[in-house]
């Protein structure tokens, strides 16, 4: 579903990653773990296509579609998403208004008002979020635990094939991520998914099919659950002769 | 509006014309003659007579206005408009009596529309004159006034006659001299002594005609303790050549009384708009203006409150929208007369494709005026690099007592905001779209409903097709 290969990404003119090869494939799981600075939110950028990240060498393919012919929406009509480390701010706009135009645009029918009511209802209130959300604006004034969950509801009505989750777990309490977790749960068996994370605990209640070890701009090391402990245990230096 | 009106008129809305039917067309230019044939039109009394003849003389003399973009001001030619023109003998009151093609243009506005729906009363001022006008019953009977300001000469001399200019006079400037020179049509509205109007009015212009000008006048007299809100929407055809603009509006807000003058402007490209408005508001009284300028060549507007007496509030928001070719002067004046007055002012503008944006604003607190508290807010959204905003605030402080709080900003729109929104399937268009309008949602959100998501629709419609 998604192919990176041999590739090389640099932001004003500063080369980030170095070489980085991926795979994923519908209902795997996909874990990367990394220092800060490693490149993590650059890869998720780039699949995802931020002007601001030029691919120097090597391409993405999501279901065999070489990326690049893709703009930033059509990926996301395509089936991919995003869950931003650093959601934006969109001040006056109001978190239902937006959610309905992007739920028209990304899906190839436009829900029906009341039908589209019931649906998003029923997925805020599986997040425990409370309606008054609805009439906040865009990210304004949110707590980050706040921001997530805004991050999660989007995917629960988006319903991608590709997720990819930055750090979607850091700031959250521990009931907040067991909610956060079951809304990945949903929507992982039909999809894949990249979980980017620092820590553990996400994955006692996701279970990952491959764990990665990103250093400096490169995958160095992969393995199963296991790893994730490893890396959180142990750290990454040992890692470092790899790199 | 059908498809082949849009197709000739491109991106704005509104800028179909129909036939123009005159029964009455004065010839281009201006004189004292055409000044007293117009009152004699009217068959107006001798006083205002006097007063347009004394209004049309200080025109001539006067300079023009040396703040503003001056060398637009100078490429109006006085000698090109048509100052009167009547497109129908009478204002009807039944909306199936308006002639056709007069009908045709408002339905597509829609208006009555939006009369059965929420409105207090209606007038639609098509050209020179008003030739729709409508009021709610009951307001009648509680005597409230609603007419369209000819009539409210004929029918009320004295009350007109007591506030007319009073606020504004024609010495104001060189357009409120003009305007009262020449002035047909607008609103006259009075609401008795603590009667509240729930349901706003509305006022609907339109310039049908080439190189028309347009002076409505408009007076609005809130008694003691009484509540009124005013609606008026602006809307012209696009022509090569260009129309004028040029009304004045008077407020008074007695003692406790409340008055909101919201308008959304969307003269088409080729429209001066100078427009003088102004209000008074008595002790403890509220003007609210609400003014939104999206269209027009130039715009000149700066609603202007007089706080006279103690306690009185004043609130000004406007947004201005400046695109292609456009420059929106605009902004807010606020005169603290009177202890322990209170003022809000939040302006917020827009420039895109080389469009221009001024804020220009005033506020001024009195020696004697004690214990005056105002916030001005400034917030400029700048789309692209050949577009420009400005801020001229002046304040005239002349008491150390006052509280004053002043914010201005200019932003740009983020890479980071656009990929968010396009992230989730919007496109660049439709994303800039949703910016823009939560930019401007402080303003909307005090908008009737209809008005709101007209505004909406228009701002998208800004955005698209435009973006590289
Ligand atoms: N938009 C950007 N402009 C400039 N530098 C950036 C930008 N995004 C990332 N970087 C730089 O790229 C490197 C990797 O960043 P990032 O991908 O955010 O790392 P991670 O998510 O692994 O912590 C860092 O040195 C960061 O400063
Ligand atoms: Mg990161």
């Amino acid at each position: 579903m998604l192919r990176v290969e041999n590739l090389h990404v640099s932001v004003e003119g500063t080369s980030i990653i170095k070489g980085l090869d991926l795979k994923i494939h519908r209902g795997e799981i996909h874990v990367i773990m990394g220092r800060n600075g490693a490149g993590k939110s650059t890869l998720a950028n780039v699949v995802m296509g931020h002007p601001a990240y030029e691919i120097t060498s090597g391409s993405i393919f999501f279901q065999g579609r070489p990326l690049e012919e893709l703009a930033v929406f059509e990926r996301a009509r395509a089936g991919m998403f995003l869950s931003f480390q650093y959601p934006a701010v969109i001040p006056g706009v109001q978190v239902g208004t937006f959610l309905k135009k992007s739920v028209a645009s990304v899906r190839d029918e436009p829900p029906k008002g009341r039908v589209f009511r019931k649906e998003l209802n029923a997925a805020m209130a599986q997040l425990e979020m409370d309606k008054s959300f609805l009439s906040r604006y865009v990210n304004d004034g949110f707590s980050g635990g706040e921001k997530k969950r805004l991050e999660i509801l989007q995917m629960l009505l988006l319903k991608p094939t590709l997720a990819l989750l930055d750090e979607t777990d850091s700031g959250l309490d521990i009931d907040a991520l067991r909610i956060v977790a079951k809304g990945i749960n949903q929507i992982a068996p039909e999809a894949g998914c990249l979980i980017i994370t620092h820590y553990q605990r996400l994955l006692d209640h996701v279970k990952p099919h491959f764990v990665h070890a990103m250093i400096d701009g490169v995958i160095v090391k992969t393995g199963g659950p296991e790893l994730a402990l490893e890396l959180e245990d142990r750290g990454y230096d040992w890692l470092d002769a790899a790199a | 509006m059908n498809e082949e009106a849009l197709e000739a008129v491109g991106d704005y809305r509104y800028g179909f014309h129909d036939p123009e039917n005159a029964t009455i067309r004065f010839d281009k230019g201006l004189s004292e003659q055409v000044v007293r044939d117009i009152s004699e039109l009217k068959n107006e009394p001798q006083w205002m007579t006097d007063i347009r003849v004394k209004a049309y003389r200080h025109f001539e003399e006067r300079a023009m206005p040396d703040w503003g973009n001056c060398n637009l001001l100078e490429s109006i030619n006085f000698e090109n408009v048509t100052y009167f023109l009547r497109s129908s003998n009478k204002t009807e009151k039944d909306w199936d009596d308006v002639p056709d093609d007069i009908k045709n243009t408002f339905d597509r506005l829609g208006i009555p529309d939006a009369e059965q729906k929420w409105l207090g009363g209606v007038t639609a001022q098509y050209e020179s004159e008003a030739v729709y006008h409508s009021i709610r019953e009951d307001l009648e009977e509680q005597g409230v006034i609603f007419l369209d300001m000819d009539t409210g000469l004929k029918t009320h001399p004295e009350l007109v006659k007591k506030f007319f200019g009073t606020v504004v006079p024609h010495s104001d400037n060189k357009f409120s001299a003009l305007n009262t020179a020449v002035w047909s049509g607008g609103s006259f509205i009075y609401v008795p002594k603590g009667i509240e109007v729930e349901m706003p009015v509305q006022a609907y212009f339109r310039i049908n005609a080439k190189n028309m000008g347009q002076f409505e006048r408009t007076l609005i007299i809130a008694d003691e303790g009484s509540t009124i809100h005013y609606v008026e929407g602006c809307t012209a055809p696009s022509y090569s050549t260009d129309s004028l603009h040029s009304a004045v509006v008077e407020l008074i807000a007695m003692e406790g009384a409340k008055i909101r003058y919201s308008t959304v402007q969307n003269w088409s490209n080729n429209v001066y708009n100078l427009v003088t408005k102004r209000a008074v508001a008595h002790k403890n009284a509220t003007v609210e203006w609400v003014d939104g300028n999206i269209g027009s060549k130039l715009t000149m507007k700066y609603p202007s409150v007089l706080l006279k007496g103690e306690g009185a509030h004043a609130e000004v928001i406007s947004v201005a929208y400046a695109g292609e070719g456009q420059h929106q002067d605009a902004g807010a004046k606020v005169h603290h007369l009177a202890p322990n007055t209170t003022s809000n002012i939040l302006s917020k503008s827009i420039s895109k494709n080389g469009g221009r944006s001024s804020y220009r604003g005033m506020l001024q607190v009195m020696p004697k005026a004690t214990g005056c508290r105002s916030k001005v807010v400034c917030d400029a959204l700048i789309l692209d690099d050949s577009s420009r905003s400005d801020t001229y605030p002046t304040m005239e402080i002349g008491n150390a007592t006052a509280d004053l709080e002043h914010e201005a900003s200019v932003s740009k729109v983020s890479s980071d905001q656009l990929f968010y929104l396009m992230s989730r399937g919007l496109a660049e268009e439709e994303a800039m779209g949703l910016i823009v309008n939560g930019f401007f949602e402080p303003f909307t959100r005090e908008l009737p409903m209809e008005y709101a998501v007209e505004l909406n629709k228009l701002l998208e419609l800004e955005m698209e097709g435009s973006i590289g």
